[in-house]
């Protein structure tokens, strides 16, 4: 008896990439491209209006993913995606804005733009593949990478404290803090969609290989020895304090949802703001605002 | 099309023109703008923040002047005209997304009201020694367009002609003001609004399939689309195709660049805007722009009551630089006095452009203040003894 | 009968092993061929056991596998 298929025979994330742009430019064991699958489920699974959805991107291995994406995608500089973001839903509210970067880009060059959008609660949804180096430009010591790691601008070994990102961005006041790995597919995908369902700042971290630079140099084998790392070092705390979430060289990696909270986003308060003081005088902001 | 009458503050006011700068932004339709504090531009923006909220827009102050100029272009992006307001400092931090903005072809305004510098400088006093950095400060090769007002009226009216530049040629425009012109209280007469002219964004009305963001159908201009209309575009900064897509070759990069010079400077003639008086029989020439043409005209009366022959010749649009006019009048007169609010800047463009022809004369001033007319008069007469060999 | 098919794209695989690796099934192994660029891409060892879960298309970083739910048709047991 012949087979017959329920599902098209197409990969469920071939409608959400730039085909024609195939393949990318990620090297072999990479996890970004892991990333972007567990992103195109999560837009699966939440129906969103792929039309309004914009995706921003800095500068980075994974800023590239603006790149390969089949949205409004925009590859802005280096640090500066968030701004960009924030101009992009501030003048079209309708918009589903994600800020999709690395963890040089966020939180290096990008991190004042990082802790002020996460203090105002601007509606942005920001994913943050932390490679735990600058991998682009050949693997520099970024602000995540851990202590004592060997890099190409620390070439006797780190010795920097690095940053633990949910535990900054949690008190910056960000709504959403969550950390995976690229191992954790299914749950990734799944805090995407919940990042999806809030009003406000969301920010998921997602720790994965670099297996040209950061795990070569710091001799912890390939991308597959780093994806069975992460699940066998990986814990999964919910609501774990973000204080004792910090990462190291070959400890365990706290994974979870950190922070789940409700305080209304910047444009509502802006409303309620310029309603309270100037009653009706207020004129809210027009649709598209220039024809 | 005509101007949307809600932002438009039709009637007879005194403002300074930091003031007027911003009404003329409302009247051109911005209804989005990004700052960060710096005098003597604050007031633009301060003004912004009050008006916008009773017309229908946004004003964000963002954490720095990285973000400023970057937040307006995600905000033109997503459908408004927008701008900042800086001085010298900011405008150094600006760079970056000036030059990104070239790239990237997003239309947007950058105003500088000028100050003493370099660095901190001279915070509350006036110089003009930012020219060349609005044209060069970027990095790579891009042109872009810079207007100069010399009155809080101008300050309204060009600020109109800046944005309609900006969405016809998809460029950033530069307002380069000073701190004179910016805090000095004139007569403004604004218009009712369908009085006022304004040049509409690009939107492309091609389909899907057809559209390409950096196409052209011919002209030096492509079409724009908004994030939310269903194109699903990429806009990088990466050296790009007409699908917007990332080609790092020479050959693109030499068909995208000089397509963004070309839009420019083949359309220069029509983008030059300058003032001219009594050049018909002038000898000499006195060529300035901003707050020291307010100045240098009372130098030329000044020289024409002793009898010299002297011109007036005002920048209006400082860049693209009004070669042709320059190389025209360089084969007629004896000599261009050029005074600035600087050590030598846009004099620089006036020797290039006479190319020998006539005598550059630049009467400098570090800045601070303005000029003494004596000292500009001083250099006409200095340039009337020079003899066309 | 197979409750999933698996689908290649050979010229898209870099031979990173995720596939392989995290089947639960043991469906996959690297071949000894090689695409274009020199990798040796995944090929199916075990079709029997594999369930449709797409496992391997959710971890794959370059788009290069996945596996889609077959129907049992009218009749079969």
């Amino acid at each position: 008896m012949p087979d017959s298929l329920i599902n098209d025979v197409v990969n469920p994330v071939e409608p959400f990439l730039r085909s024609d742009r195939m393949p990318h430019i990620w090297c072999p064991g990479c996890g970004i491209g892991t990333t972007v699958n567990s992103f195109a489920r999560a837009l699966i699974e939440s129906k969103i209006d792929l039309q309004s959805l914009a995706l921003v991107s800095g500068i980075g291995c994974t800023g590239r993913v603006a790149g390969y994406v089949k949205l409004d995608s925009f590859h802005t500089t280096h640090g500066r995606a968030i701004p960009f973001a924030t101009g992009l839903k501030l003048a079209n509210p309708k918009l589903n804005v994600v800020v999709y970067s690395g963890d040089g880009d966020l939180s290096a060059i990008g991190g004042n733009h990082l802790i002020h959008a996460a203090r105002r609660n601007i509606d942005l949804k920001v994913i943050c593949v932390n490679n735990l180096i600058y991998a682009m430009t050949g693997g520099q010591t970024a602000p995540t990478t851990p202590d004592h790691s060997i890099t190409s601008t620390n070439p006797y070994g780190v010795f920097e404290p690095s940053f633990n990102l949910p535990h900054l961005v949690e008190a910056a006041g960000a709504v959403y803090v969550a950390r995976w790995t690229t191992f954790h597919v299914r749950q990734l995908s799944r805090s995407i969609s919940e990042a999806f369902k809030k009003k406000g700042f969301s920010f998921i971290e997602v720790i994965s290989p670099c297996p040209t630079l950061y795990q070569r140099r710091n001799k912890l084998g390939d991308g597959l020895d780093t994806m069975k790392y992460y699940k066998e070092k990986s814990k999964v705390r919910h609501g774990a304090p973000t204080a004792e979430v910090g990462l190291s060289l070959t400890g365990e990696i706290i994974v979870g949802k950190f922070v789940d909270r409700d305080r209304p986003d910047y444009q509502t308060m802006m409303r309620a703001q310029f309603a309270e003081s100037l009653g009706e005088r207020f004129v809210e902001q027009g649709e598209t605002v220039c024809s | 099309m005509k101007a949307d009458p809600k932002g438009v503050l039709t009637g007879v006011h005194f403002m300074d023109g930091d003031h007027a700068c911003c009404e003329g932004a409302l009247a051109a339709g911005a209804r989005f703008a990004a700052g960060y504090p710096i005098t003597p531009s604050t007031e633009v923006v301060e003004r912004f923040a009050s008006r916008v909220p009773t017309v229908g827009g946004t004003f964000i102050q963002m954490e720095d002047e990285l973000a400023a100029s970057i937040t307006l272009q995600g905000a033109v992006w997503g459908g408004a005209k927008a701008f900042t307001v800086t001085s010298g400092p900011g405008f150094s931090l600006m760079m970056e997304h000036i030059g990104y903005a070239a790239m990237t072809e997003t239309p947007c305004v950058f105003v500088d009201v000028q100050r003493g510098g370099p660095s901190t400088g001279l915070p509350t006093l006036p110089a003009q020694a930012d020219m060349m950095q609005a044209r060069w400060g970027s990095h790579g090769d891009y042109e872009i367009i810079a207007l100069c007002p010399n009155s809080p009226q101008e300050c309204f009216d060009l600020t109109i002609r800046a944005f309609n530049l900006a969405e016809e040629f998809r460029v950033p425009v530069m307002f380069m003001m000073d701190e004179v012109v910016g805090h000095m209280t004139e007569k403004v007469v604004i218009p009712p609004a369908d009085e006022i002219e304004i040049v509409p964004r690009r939107h492309t009305h091609k389909s899907v399939d057809e559209y390409r963001p950096y196409g052209t159908n011919g002209d030096l201009v492509p079409e724009m689309a908004h994030a939310g209309d269903g194109y699903k575009f990429h806009v990088t900064g990466l050296t790009h195709d007409e699908r917007g897509y990332p080609n790092m070759t020479p050959q693109t990069q030499d068909q995208l660049v000089r397509r963004l010079q070309n839009k420019i400077r083949e359309a220069a003639d029509r983008i030059a805007l300058f003032e001219e008086e009594k050049l018909e029989d002038a000898e000499v020439v006195v060529l300035s722009y901003g707050i020291t043409s307010r100045v240098a005209q009372r130098a030329i009366e000044m020289a024409r009551e002793r009898g010299l022959r002297v011109g007036k010749l005002r920048l209006i649009t400082a860049w693209p630089f009004p070669e042709k006019k320059i190389r025209d009048l360089a084969a007629k007169v004896t000599a261009f006095v050029v005074p600035e609010l600087n050590l030598g800047q846009m004099v620089r463009e006036v020797e290039r452009a006479a190319a020998g022809r006539a005598k550059t004369f630049a009467v400098s001033h570090a800045g601070g203040g303005v000029h003494n007319p004596e000292d500009i008069l001083k250099a006409i007469v200095e340039a009337g003894r020079c003899q066309t060999v | 009968m197979a409750k999933g098919r698996i689908s290649i794209v050979v010229e898209r695989c870099k031979s990173c092993g995720f596939c392989v690796e995290f089947c639960p099934s043991k469906v996959l192994a690297l071949s000894s061929a090689f695409n274009a660029k020199g990798y040796h891409p995944p090929h199916v060892v075990h079709p029997e056991k594999c369930s449709g879960c797409d496992l391997c298309g959710m971890y794959c970083p370059d788009f290069a596998i996945f596996a889609t739910k077959v129907a049992a048709a009218a009749g079969d047991k």
